[in-house]
């Protein structure tokens, strides 16, 4: 991997410049250490395309949208005014998140309490620098490869990016299959809703285990992906089913990272 | 109210309620409903003369006054009938010989199944009531012409009339043809007392519920202003929100436990739901045996309005919580709440995906209610999943999901 540059965004500050965007990593991007890699997959297609984007490092705190999500509003707002007070001192106007449940609560949630941004998932934002010409596809390392796309439901149902990310794999030339219950009718993963968080409620199967098998239906090798949550849970799945040597569970950034120059 | 979306708003009813656009996420339940529904909005011009031929003993009224249209307006009604016909009967055949998972979960025993199939039994009655009807007029047309105005040739009673009734004496005939005019017209008036004890009120209430549904993004929640000044005074960003000078009054009810505590958007829907299951047939915890169905919330709710509602129509004193003021909402106590009903399991169980929000052909939201309800338990009973409580914590102490001694940035020291 090439040396990469993520400066923290009170760094910049301080050497009296300002990142144009701010990449808000989220919990998942910052401590899990699979998702660390689809951080560092993104900040490296940023450096790519020398966009001028910094972190908030630990000034960065949980959105609170699993909290939010489990009916707990007092840590949801104490999370949430404390990074507005952080994003709105810094006057940042313009975020990109790997994770869609960070997306849509800074996009959605965060407005009604005092935060107003332009939040752009990083599936979107990676294909509007495919669009300025910033990066390009190159080598084919997935071309023609048998590849399903999972629909997260804070991206897709919720906030209705269905296409986008379905453009992103398209550049790579491969042979996307769909699964059954996709785009609005796709299945969660299971993990929304603070979900994560806590042991099933009592039931036939696990939900990460029903997608998975609809994913391994289709005969791909690769599961594409699009939030670090989901990420975990179709791995979990893969695992359970003990198809690892067989299905990879990225996300699309890792494929994009891959196939650039 | 919302003035500046009445335009979205409009454009909703004309499209997923009249226009039935959201049903067709399912084509062949779709097709099947739209015969039943257009054949019974059609029907109502031959109700009218049906009426009108009542109150003033006339004898089909609009037969000799409106030309060819009469004769083409009752088959376009006929044929659409035929399709209501056989729509009725494949849904019977879905709900009771296939039994299609969706009509067989835990909830749809007893009443709703009964409901279901009576709606559908009662439309094979009108149905046979009007073909009766026309068929034995048609035969009588011939026999009568001076009592039985010419009708026109009519696409399926002018051969459908001879086929069943050919060969009957007169007399059978005008028998028959007044017992088909009064079998439906009892069975219109039988339906309409109906609508208000069955899920068919769907067929009013799908309008005001797809107008008023919510149009805000589905990502998200309700503010809730309260907490966010508490929140917001606690970390010195407002003044000190002033002591509430009453130290009586009770401590305020967070998210819902009750059917008050609810919106009244979340009872409209409640109302509006006919019990399809569309929602629980794609709720991923429905789908995987847990014991949530976004339907069984939805009954569960509208449940709940009615045994309230009878509680306060019947008077009685014990139901008041202040003795000296009258028995209303506000002032009703039964030691009970919507968590009878609804178990913490069910709400548990929610991804919060909008799975069933999506599916839901009149816009209807559970999901509203599921997280309200979450509120509740949280918030106000401060009890819930004993997994949730590290989360909370660690977000309240390290403003992250998982308690970590880790420096947030500690990955980029490893790739910088």
């Amino acid at each position: 991997m090439d040396e990469l540059n993520i400066p923290l965004y009170a760094d910049v500050i301080a050497s009296g410049k300002k990142p144009d965007v701010l990449f808000w990593v989220g919990c998942a991007g910052s401590y899990d250490a699979r998702a660390q890699k689809v951080s560092k997959s993104f900040a490296q297609i940023l450096n790519k395309a020398k966009i001028n984007f910094a972190i908030l490092g630990d000034e960065e705190s949980c959105t609170g949208d699993p909290a939010r999500r489990a009916g707990n509003e007092f840590i949801f707002q104490m999370s949430a005014l404390q990074n507005i007070e952080v994003l709105n001192g810094y006057e940042v106007t313009k975020i990109v998140t790997a994770c869609p449940h960070c997306f849509n609560t800074l996009k959605n949630e965060y407005p009604a309490l005092g935060g107003k941004y332009e939040v752009i998932h990083h599936t979107t934002f990676i294909h509007q620098l495919f669009e300025e010409g910033k990066i390009a596809v190159e080598g084919g390392a997935f071309k023609g490869k048998r590849i399903t796309y999972h629909d997260s439901c804070y991206l897709g149902r919720v906030n209705g990016i269905f296409e986008v990310p379905r453009k992103l794999l398209a550049q790579l030339d491969v042979e996307l299959v769909e699964m059954k219950r996709c785009k609005s009718n796709g299945l969660c993963c299971g993990a929304g809703g603070a979900q994560m968080f806590k042991e099933d409620e009592p039931g036939d199967k696990r939900i990460n285990i029903d997608r998975i098998e609809e994913a391994l239906e289709t005969g791909s090798s690769v599961v594409a992906s699009n939030c670090p949550f989901c990420l975990t849970m179709l791995t979990d799945g893969v695992k359970a089913k003990e198809k690892q040597s067989d299905v990879d569970v990225y996300d699309i950034s890792e494929l994009i990272i891959q196939s650039i120059k | 109210m919302d003035d500046e979306n009445s335009n979205l708003r409009w454009k909703n009813v004309l499209l997923v309620a009249f226009g039935q656009k959201k049903m067709f996420k399912r084509f062949i339940p779709a097709v099947l409903h739209l015969f039943i529904y257009v054949a019974f909005l059609f029907t109502q011009i031959e109700l009218l003369e049906i009426f009108v031929d009542g109150i003033f003993g006339t004898h089909r009224f609009f037969a000799d006054k409106i030309g060819f249209l009469y004769p083409l307006i009752i088959s376009t009604i006929e044929i659409l009938s035929v399709g209501a016909f056989v729509a009725t009967i494949v849904f019977l055949y879905r709900r009771n010989i296939l039994k299609l998972p969706r009509f067989t979960m835990a909830e749809m025993t007893g009443w709703p199944k009964k409901d279901g199939n009576l709606i559908l039994l009662l439309e094979l009655v009108l149905l046979v009531g009007v073909f009766t009807m026309n068929g034995t007029d048609v035969l009588l047309q011939e026999m009568d012409p001076k009592h039985y105005p010419d009708s026109g040739f009519l696409a399926v009673s002018s051969w459908l009339g001879p086929l069943l009734f050919g060969g009957f004496e007169q007399s059978t005939l005008v028998f028959l043809e007044r017992a088909g005019w009064w079998l439906h017209i009892l069975t219109v008036f039988g339906f309409l007392n109906y609508l208000a004890y069955s899920k068919h009120l769907h067929i009013i209430f799908a309008f005001p519920n797809v107008y008023y549904a919510r149009i805000s993004s589905r990502g998200e929640m309700e503010n809730m202003p309260e907490i966010m000044n508490e929140v917001k005074s606690m970390m010195g960003l407002i003044d000190e929100v002033a002591p509430d000078p009453n130290m009586d009054a009770a401590l305020p009810n967070f998210g819902a436990n009750d059917i008050k505590d609810l919106g009244w958007r979340d009872l409209l829907g409640a109302y509006t739901c006919t019990e399809c299951g569309r929602c629980s047939s794609v709720c991923p915890a429905s789908q995987t045996g847990k014991k949530l169905s976004p339907r069984k919330i939805m009954m569960d709710v509208r449940d709940r309005v009615e045994e309230i509602a009878c509680n306060i129509d019947s008077k009685n004193e014990d139901f008041k919580i202040d003795q000296s003021k009258v028995l209303n909402i506000e002032n009703y106590q039964d030691g009970k709440s919507l968590f009878d009903r609804i178990s913490k399991e069910e709400i548990h169980a929610c991804t919060s995906c909008n799975a069933c929000v999506e599916a839901c052909p009149v816009m209807i939201n559970p999901l509203d209610i599921i997280l309200d309800l979450r509120r509740y338990e949280i918030l106000t009973e401060s009890t819930g999943p004993q997994d949730w409580l590290p989360m909370f914590n660690s977000i309240e102490n390290s403003g992250s999901i998982w308690q970590l001694p880790n420096s947030r940035a500690e990955w980029i020291e490893e790739s910088n």
